[in-house]
């Protein structure tokens, strides 16, 4: 792929992780309170990640789920129907402080979608916003809490991350063109 | 993912792809049925009009669920109480339907191609729930959903379709669907029933019940249409039921995991032993469960498939 540059490599992509995730623990002191809940395709991959680290930290497991949003997303109508992941919230997160996980934080409406969808399984105490990468371009009035790398971009542009959950050989991500 | 489809006509016409994108999103949309609240936005603002010209009800209320389901606005135009009844042609009632802005026409119709024929007088999405002896698109989808379910598979399984073939708009989809998924489709009836014909579509057809039945991973009855039949195609019901009915003795010789479907209603006593119908290789209604996510996958696709394909965001 032309064009192309590595903005994280594998080793990037741990340590950004393992800061969001004692930063997820400063920020929250209670941890049993706290579940994660990934987006997919990628974010729910994420999610489970710093489940693990998370787990460390507080010396009890996190629960973590994965939630599918396009079946709320706002732009069905201008669109090919995006795919449907399976969604897997196997615990109750009403009065959870609930860390939504993504990839990549663009314009803020598949964020906004994952906040609906949430709301069909219960009312959260808290929802928090944890992504690997904050590429700007927002057009709602959201913002993450917790960011792995800002990455300054065109609208042209688009963010790949890749991991080698989805059988990448080793985890990246890049910027390249759409 | 590959839909970009603004209607849903007939499965003769889809790739493998296609009907493995309706059943891989019928997986999420089955999984909303089981939530305390089991109604998403994705179709918030559209309209759905159920246009059954022939009478139905399993296959309008699984229809009207699943719009409901997915946020639609619905509305139900049926033969009895309609200006059918004043001679208003098909093609003015759907352009008046498409002058209210109905986004999506399901069309039930007893004439085959009534759906592709609307598809070109009208703007509005048309899926079909069943034309004539031709085709019954989302019949075929759930059940190879089902099959895939169960099964873990399509490609390779033994599929027995038994009974009424040739006024079955239900065996022409599902022959369709599974031969293209790789399966082995045989058809068995009474040879007024099952013409040699059907060859041509990519499966066997045999009148020897018990030699269809034994290697059959999955045991497919279809309903004797009463409805449809000229009253000369076998003598009678009680010599249907002896020769070709599923009963104890029959189900005994097939293969101990293979699974019993039906579309439904079923004639209990018929087609099958009343007690079969009930057993647990039974899955006739886990159909029906699955019919309503396989619905709202295609409602929830093809709403997609009218704009151009662009990047996901």
């Amino acid at each position: 792929m032309p064009d192309t540059t590595v903005i994280l490599d594998a080793v990037a992509i741990q340590r950004a992780l393992t800061r969001i995730a004692h930063e997820i623990a400063e920020r929250n002191s209670n941890g049993a309170e706290v579940a994660l809940v990934g987006i997919p395709a990628v974010g729910d991959h994420l999610a489970f990640r710093l489940g693990k680290i998370l787990a460390e930290i507080w010396q009890h497991p996190v629960p973590v789920g994965s939630l599918d949003v396009s079946m709320h997303r706002d732009d069905l109508d201008h669109r090919a129907a995006p795919t449907v992941h399976p969604t897997v919230v196997p615990f109750d997160v009403t009065g959870k402080t609930v860390v939504l996980v993504d990839d990549v934080l663009f314009t803020g409406r598949t964020t906004r979608a994952a906040m609906d969808a949430l709301n069909d399984f219960g009312r959260p105490k808290y929802i928090q916003l944890a992504v690997l990468v904050d590429r700007g371009h927002r057009e709602l009035p959201i913002k993450a809490d917790f960011v792995g790398k800002n990455v300054p971009t065109r609208a042209n542009e688009k963010i790949f991350v890749r991991l080698t959950e989805d059988r990448h050989a080793s985890d990246e991500v890049i910027l390249g063109k759409k | 993912m590959s839909w970009h489809r603004k209607h849903l006509l007939d499965i003769e016409s889809l790739s493998a792809e296609e009907i493995l994108t309706v059943l891989d999103t019928a997986r999420g949309f089955k999984a909303v049925g089981e939530r305390a609240i089991k109604k998403v936005p994705a179709l918030r603002g559209k309209t759905v009009v159920n246009l059954f010209v022939e009478p139905s009800t399993r296959t309008r209320i699984s229809f009207e669920l699943a719009e409901q389901r997915l946020s639609a606005d619905v509305i139900n135009f049926s033969t009895e109480a309609s200006s059918f009844k004043k001679g208003e042609t098909l093609k003015d009632t759907a352009k008046n339907l498409e002058a209210l802005n109905a986004d999506f026409i399901i069309i039930r119709h007893s004439a085959s191609g009534a759906p592709h024929f609307l598809s070109r007088v009208v703007n509005s999405s048309i899926i079909n729930a069943g034309d004539g002896a031709h085709e019954h698109p989302t019949q075929a989808l759930l059940d190879a959903f089902t099959i895939r379910e169960r099964k873990g598979k399509i490609a390779g399984l033994n599929v027995t379709i038994l009974g009424d073939i040739l006024y079955s708009r239900v065996a022409r989809s599902n022959i369709w669907a599974l031969t293209k998924l790789g399966a082995k489709v045989t058809l068995c009836g009474p040879s007024t029933l099952v013409p040699k014909t059907f060859e041509q579509m990519g499966c066997r057809v045999t009148h020897d019940v018990d030699e269809a039945l034994r290697e059959a991973d999955i045991i497919h009855l279809l309903r004797i249409q009463h409805e449809r039949q000229r009253k000369t195609m076998f003598p009678s019901i009680g010599e249907y039921t002896s020769l070709f009915g599923l009963n104890k003795a029959r189900l005994a010789k097939t293969k101990p995991d293979a699974l019993i479907m039906h579309p439904g209603p079923i004639n209990r006593g018929v087609e099958i032993d009343s007690e079969i119908a009930d057993c647990e290789r039974s899955v006739i209604l886990q159909q029906v469960t699955n019919g309503l996510a396989v619905r709202m996958a295609v409602l929830y696709l093809v709403n997609g498939g009218k704009v151009a394909p662009e990047a996901a965001v």
